[in-house]
């Protein structure tokens, strides 16, 4: 795994150590440093981790509703693309932000690449961890694939037709 | 039309340079295949059975003159010299080179054209009545209401991935020309006793493997929370969609599943933390779009021109194509004309580049410079004067667009079937050609009245063989084209899917199954009634005793 990320459109070494389930399911936490873990994780040992430096990371099919303390709670989220065609990681980062006012650090995980950094942003994420084998450089550029849009999003909430000027 | 501002090309502009990148880093390398196709399809890139295929989209159907003689020019710079209609009111150029389509995307820019999720899992192009704007039954004119759509779609940030595509069409007149019961959202536009707009909202309805009728799941939505209601539906689509099974991940199957109840139910949730937010339309936005759809400057004309009505009486082949093939406009003197694209022995849907330049000097002419595509695959003029019809007419004949055919057997819709599309099992343009070859006479075919027949060359139903009311679906047994024929299926307000009748039959069966399809129905018929309607009076046994008369019985499971 590459050990640096973007956050902020700055390329910076990452300082978490993310905890992925072995084949069975198992889980291996290193006993010091800021850990990101899988959410069911954090859920079935919340005690466990107390006092930890923790941030939680949702699988696409974790519903953010049933967190049971304030997102904010968390300095960084994550949310796991396991392949990047699914995209259900997008309304989960868009409903932390808009729904959940969550204003930390939410990070895409995964299968993120140059190609998916745009809609990754506009849906609220502000960090992405890329695939080891793409370049980094080179996908920091996708961020501004595009920097103009329709809709109503998370980095620019009023959609076109509210800044559009009005013509006659 | 709708035309673009600073604010469209550039999104448009940036999308050819993201896609030039694309293709660059594909052939250096630097993206796999699987990363690059679903970056290329949601650029309308497929790669086909025979070479790529490219799909340009065409909003709701509507074309300028000049996008039209781009559409040719491209036709003759980067392919064979022709191009396909489909039925999602897109066009496909069938021969285009990989390395080439990144030019052809910055040429289609120039004229406010692209391929922008043409294909892939997101929304889909939005389609609409090929006669909005000038139907004589329209209630509210669609369009402003699908551009508003068109807009909120393109690039939506949080729905590019979704488990399946997705389609959304919009209709506003009594008749529905817009199939708006087979699409993953349809919409009604409706005015109530106040007079007021608003829309009816189906979700779940789709042909395919799993053909369903959408279910109405509002019944009234008012105009300003169109997109925030949307929103709902397909953040709900995203987060709960099947997406273990290609099969099962459209969003009638996750509205079946549910239950259409609790499915509008999870919608309203979720609609109420989105509802008023700032994606709600204003009304100065409303207006906006409405500006790009007012009348052309039509001439105050009589009702009926006396030309045109004594054209009419002198000449019988005049007055048949205009009995098929011309439409009733909302402003008197004016007409809707259809261009059939479906003469014999040419593929369904295809024309040429030569026709494509005749078509656009056609609409400079004689429609305000516009051209319409339906989703019966033929081309529209919409704004025709009466007087003019005659002479409109022999200049279609002269370039092979007047067969005068609409709503009859021959007006076959059909995809591209195994000659073109990887994903086909079976042939399809050779079953319509030979159809069309068989009932090539006219007089007959006026006889028969409205049919229509729709052929898929595989189970993904882009050629509605569900809603035909003759539905033919190329299957695959053994390494063989078989063709499994359904009947009464219909589209429009009553849609109903056909229903398999038996076993299928190969290649060569085909024109004298439909043969006997039309004698049983020719020999049950009272009057003048339509095939449709005979259909529902005698039911399907009739009709299989015909065909499989002599025939061993066998059995087949259905594959519909």
């Amino acid at each position: 795994m590459s050990n640096q990320l973007i956050i902020n459109r700055d390329i910076v070494d990452n300082r978490w150590t993310r905890v992925v389930p072995d084949a069975e399911g198992g889980v291996s936490v290193p006993s010091e440093g800021a850990i990101l873990v899988p959410y069911q994780y954090w859920l079935g040992h919340r005690d466990e981790l107390a006092g930890r430096e923790v941030a939680i990371c949702f699988a696409p099919d974790d519903e953010p509703e049933s967190l049971p303390v304030d997102a904010n709670t968390f300095a960084m989220i994550a949310c796991d693309f396991p392949v990047f065609t699914d995209g259900r990681g997008f309304s989960i980062g868009r409903l932390l932000r808009v729904r959940y006012g969550f204003t930390g650090e939410l990070r895409a995980v995964g299968d993120v690449f140059k190609d998916t950094l745009n809609y990754l942003a506009r849906c609220g994420f502000t960090a992405f961890e890329v695939r080891a084998d793409k370049d980094i450089n080179e996908a920091i550029k996708g961020i501004d694939d595009f920097t103009e849009f329709y809709q109503s999003s998370v980095d620019v909430p009023n959609p076109l037709f509210l800044r559009r000027p009005v013509t006659a | 039309m709708y035309i673009y501002d600073d604010y469209d090309q550039k999104i448009v502009d940036q999308r050819v340079a993201q896609y030039r990148d694309q293709t660059r880093r594909y052939l250096a390398g630097e993206l796999t295949d699987d990363e690059f196709r679903p970056l290329r399809l949601q650029n309308g890139l497929y790669i086909q059975r025979l070479a790529p295929m490219l799909r340009v989209a065409i909003p709701y159907g509507h074309l300028r003159s000049a996008q039209v003689r781009k559409l040719a020019e491209l036709a003759r710079k980067y392919d064979k010299g022709y191009v396909h209609f489909t039925t999602r009111q897109n066009v496909q150029y069938n021969w285009p080179a990989l390395e080439n389509v990144p030019e052809m995307l910055a040429e289609l820019a120039t004229v406010q054209m692209h391929g922008i999720q043409t294909s892939g899992a997101c929304i889909r192009n939005t389609t609409s009545d090929q006669f909005a704007g000038v139907a004589h039954d329209e209630i509210v004119d669609p369009r402003p209401w699908c551009e508003i759509i068109r807009q909120w779609s393109t690039f939506h940030p949080e729905f590019a991935h979704l488990p399946r595509k997705f389609k959304i069409a919009v209709n506003g007149a009594a008749e529905d020309r817009a199939a708006v019961l087979v699409h993953d959202i349809g919409i009604n536009v409706k005015l109530n006793a106040a007079g007021e707009v608003g829309f009816e909202i189906y979700v779940g309805g789709g042909l395919g493997r799993t053909p369903m009728i959408g279910d109405l799941i509002k019944p009234w939505l008012e105009p300003k929370h169109l997109l925030t209601y949307l929103n709902a539906v397909l953040r709900v689509y995203n987060r709960y969609g099947r997406r273990d099974n290609k099969y099962k991940a459209r969003i009638k199957i996750l509205v079946k599943a549910m239950t259409p109840e609790a499915f509008a139910a999870k919608v309203e949730q979720e609609w109420a933390f989105e509802k008023d937010g700032p994606q709600t339309l204003t009304d100065a936005e409303i207006a906006r779009n409405h500006r790009f759809f007012t009348a052309p400057a039509y001439e105050t004309l009589p009702a009926d021109d006396a030309e045109f009505v004594a054209a009419k009486a002198a000449n019988p082949a005049f007055a048949r194509w205009v009995e098929r093939n011309v439409f009733a406009h909302k402003v008197p003197g004016y007409a809707a004309v259809t261009l059939s694209l479906k003469k014999t022995g040419v593929p369904p849907g295809d024309a040429t580049d030569a026709q494509l330049d005749d078509v656009a000097n056609l609409a400079d002419r004689f429609s305000f410079g516009e051209v319409r595509v339906s989703h019966g695959q033929n081309l529209i003029l919409a704004d025709v004067k009466q007087s003019q019809l005659f002479a409109l007419w022999e200049e279609a004949k002269r370039i092979g667009f007047a067969t005068p055919n609409i709503g009859l057997l021959t007006d076959v819709i059909c995809c591209p079937g195994g000659d073109f599309c990887a994903l086909a099992n079976a042939k399809s343009i050779p079953v319509a050609q030979a159809i069309q070859e068989r009932f090539d006479n006219l007089d007959y075919l006026f006889d028969l009245g409205e049919i229509d027949v729709n052929m898929s060359g595989c189970i993904n139903a882009c050629g509605h063989h569900h809603v035909g009311n003759i539905g033919v679906l190329g299957v695959d047994k053994n390494n063989a084209e078989y063709y499994q024929i359904t009947l009464g299926g219909r589209q429009g307000a009553d849609a109903k899917i056909g229903k398999v009748i038996g076993p299928s039959f190969a290649q060569e069966e085909m024109p004298d199954v439909m043969s006997k399809i039309i004698d049983v129905f020719v020999a049950n018929r009272e009057g003048e009634e339509r095939f449709i309607d005979v259909f529902d009076r005698i039911g399907a046994e009739p009709f299989k005793a015909k065909v499989y008369e002599g025939k061993p019985i066998r059995k087949e499971k259905a594959d519909v």
